[in-house]
């Protein structure tokens, strides 16, 4: 190889890769540190303080209402989106796509209007003894309109491509559409949707800008880790609210980890099939 | 929406109709329960709501901060994804991976990161401050925060097709006597441009929205550090939700101009990628 390109590809590589660390590397690095600098001990002690603790469990029940029901969506959408033709594809593709253009603050806000006090089903709800803006079931509908688009884009694209050859041939053969589905479908889709609910579930478990507009961030009650993190930091609590902090990053690491895997498994998937 | 082509698939009406049912309940009603709340609002009063001067402030801020992060990641996003695409180094799958992680991280989580790392004590922040450049509780902490967000896009879009770029097109032009920067100025640049065009739009659209990270690096000062839908949520904590309502409005409408512009661009690069 000639200098001259050589000299060109060495710039370019250390130009991406600093702008990698400097705005991905050094912030996962910075969570990291600044949570176990004062020792294993107090990084564990600020994990377990009850109101975090109470924050971690509102989590994952929030996530573990979501997922499921975005789950049965996303395999919905993508089987009359992928399997079949109609009029309006495009629009309802659009529609999916919405809650990414839409700031997650007004994703929280039109839920504060639907059924807050001043809101439309305000004061029937509190006629009735219900809350839903301020408590949990608020947050669990806002996480589930910020995070309804991920297992659905996983699976579109993905399934449009596997296209509809093999469920004829099985319809055809006198298969029901379960069967077609659990014996033919879900095989080839199997990596995608895994990475699919990976995505949705730490999407869900993150979700800060939605669900700080409707929990009204009682402690202990209706704050998520998210939520927690800026409480603690905003009482100066750093080392704290970097250990809260570090539950998450630790579950991005794990996104992206099955992320590497998924494009592994599948790209061995083709290589298999093209024989 | 009428089937075009029959098939003997099953399960299209139950599938199409939970899809609709679904987007409706948690999307659609919700939405259009805030669009009339809005009409509830005299023109005036909803004028003089979104023009006031710490509203427009935050418009200013909101819009050049996502333009020049969205501009920042469509310059590197271009340079990590020819670099990760045709050229190998140690590590490249892991650089690879890495590029996704401000979609895995929860944003408040990277808006403490960052807010740690360029204060004046911080890792990068302690060498700045000596030359004067302060990032963290400036504009240009939520200018450094929007970039981090929008940073995956650029390079997510670009990378397939740069992937599949024919290299004899390539080879011809550097034959004919082009030097490698006119070869990428006239031929890969050309038509990498839709997909690029799309990634940057994709960027700016989600910077406009962002919320989580900016809060805690931004300082949100009024008329100076505070971006639009900080202005909402404030708004709100003070009870006046029909002014967060028509700032949201304001909002939203960007976003739905946003999301034409990007359905067109995506168009125009699924065009101009088959015929090329």
């Amino acid at each position: 190889m000639h200098w001259k390109p050589m000299m060109v590809r060495i710039f370019l590589i250390s130009m991406g890769l600093t702008f990698i660390g400097l705005f991905l590397i050094i912030p996962l690095a910075a969570i990291f540190f600044q949570a176990f600098e004062k020792g294993v001990a107090v990084y564990w002690a600020s994990i377990r303080e009850p109101d975090t603790w109470a924050a971690v469990q509102l989590t994952v029940l929030t996530a573990a209402v979501v997922v499921p029901l975005n789950l049965v969506f996303g395999l919905a959408a993508a089987w009359a989106i992928a399997k079949f033709q109609f009029i309006g594809k495009h629009l309802l593709i659009t529609l999916i796509d919405l809650p990414f253009a839409i700031s997650p603050v007004i994703s929280g806000l039109i839920y504060v209007l639907c059924f807050g006090l001043q809101g439309w089903l305000g004061p029937w709800l509190a006629a009735h003894n219900l809350k839903i803006v301020f408590a949990v079931p608020g947050i669990i509908l806002a996480t589930l309109l910020v995070t309804f688009p991920f297992i659905a884009r996983e699976l579109i694209p993905l399934m449009q491509a596997q296209g509809i050859e093999e469920e004829e041939a099985a319809v055809v053969l006198g298969a029901g559409g379960w069967q077609t589905f659990f014996r033919i479908t879900l095989p080839n889709i199997k990596w995608a949707l895994l990475y699919g609910i990976i995505l949705c579930n730490s999407r869900a478990m993150g979700e800060f800008g939605a669900v700080s507009v409707v929990s009204g961030r009682i402690r202990g009650l209706t704050t998520t880790i998210p939520l927690q993190v800026e409480i603690l930091y905003n009482e100066y609590k750093f080392s704290a609210a970097f250990a809260v902090a570090s539950l998450l990053a630790i579950l991005a690491l794990v996104t992206l980890a099955i992320n590497i895997l998924v494009e592994n498994k599948s790209r061995k998937d083709i290589q298999k099939s093209l024989g | 929406m009428i089937i075009k082509q029959r098939s003997i698939l099953p399960g299209f009406g139950p599938t199409l109709g939970y899809t609709i049912f679904y987007i409706s309940l948690i999307l659609l009603i919700p939405l259009a329960i805030m669009f009339l709340k809005t009409a509830t609002l005299s023109w005036p009063r909803f004028l003089q709501t979104v023009t006031a001067p710490r509203v427009l402030a935050s418009y200013r801020l909101s819009l050049t901060a996502s333009f020049l992060g969205a501009l920042l990641n469509g310059f590197f996003g271009m340079i990590v994804a020819w670099v990760l695409v045709r050229y190998r180094f140690p590590g490249k799958r892991l650089f690879d991976a890495l590029v996704d992680l401000p979609f895995a991280m929860p944003t408040a989580v990277a808006g403490l990161a960052l807010t740690s790392i360029y204060a004046g004590n911080g890792w990068i922040g302690r060498f700045l401050e000596p030359l004067g450049i302060k990032v963290a509780f400036t504009q240009l902490g939520v200018l450094v925060a929007l970039t981090f967000i929008g940073f995956p896009f650029v390079v997510r879009t670009i990378q397939p097709v740069l992937q599949d770029l024919d290299k004899e097109l390539e080879e011809a032009a550097l034959s004919l006597g082009a030097n490698h920067w006119q070869t990428y100025r006239k031929i890969i640049f050309p038509t990498l441009f839709p997909s690029w065009l799309t990634g940057f739009a994709l960027a700016f659209a989600r910077a406009i929205g962002e919320y989580g990270s900016v809060v805690f690096i931004s300082g949100n000062m009024p008329l100076r550090t505070e971006i639009t839908p900080l202005l909402i949520v404030t708004k709100l904590e003070q009870f006046d939700y029909a002014g967060a309502t028509a700032i949201a409005v304001v909002m939203l409408i960007l976003s739905f101009i946003l999301l034409l512009f990007i359905n067109l661009s995506q168009w125009w690069s699924r065009k101009r990628y088959s015929a090329a």
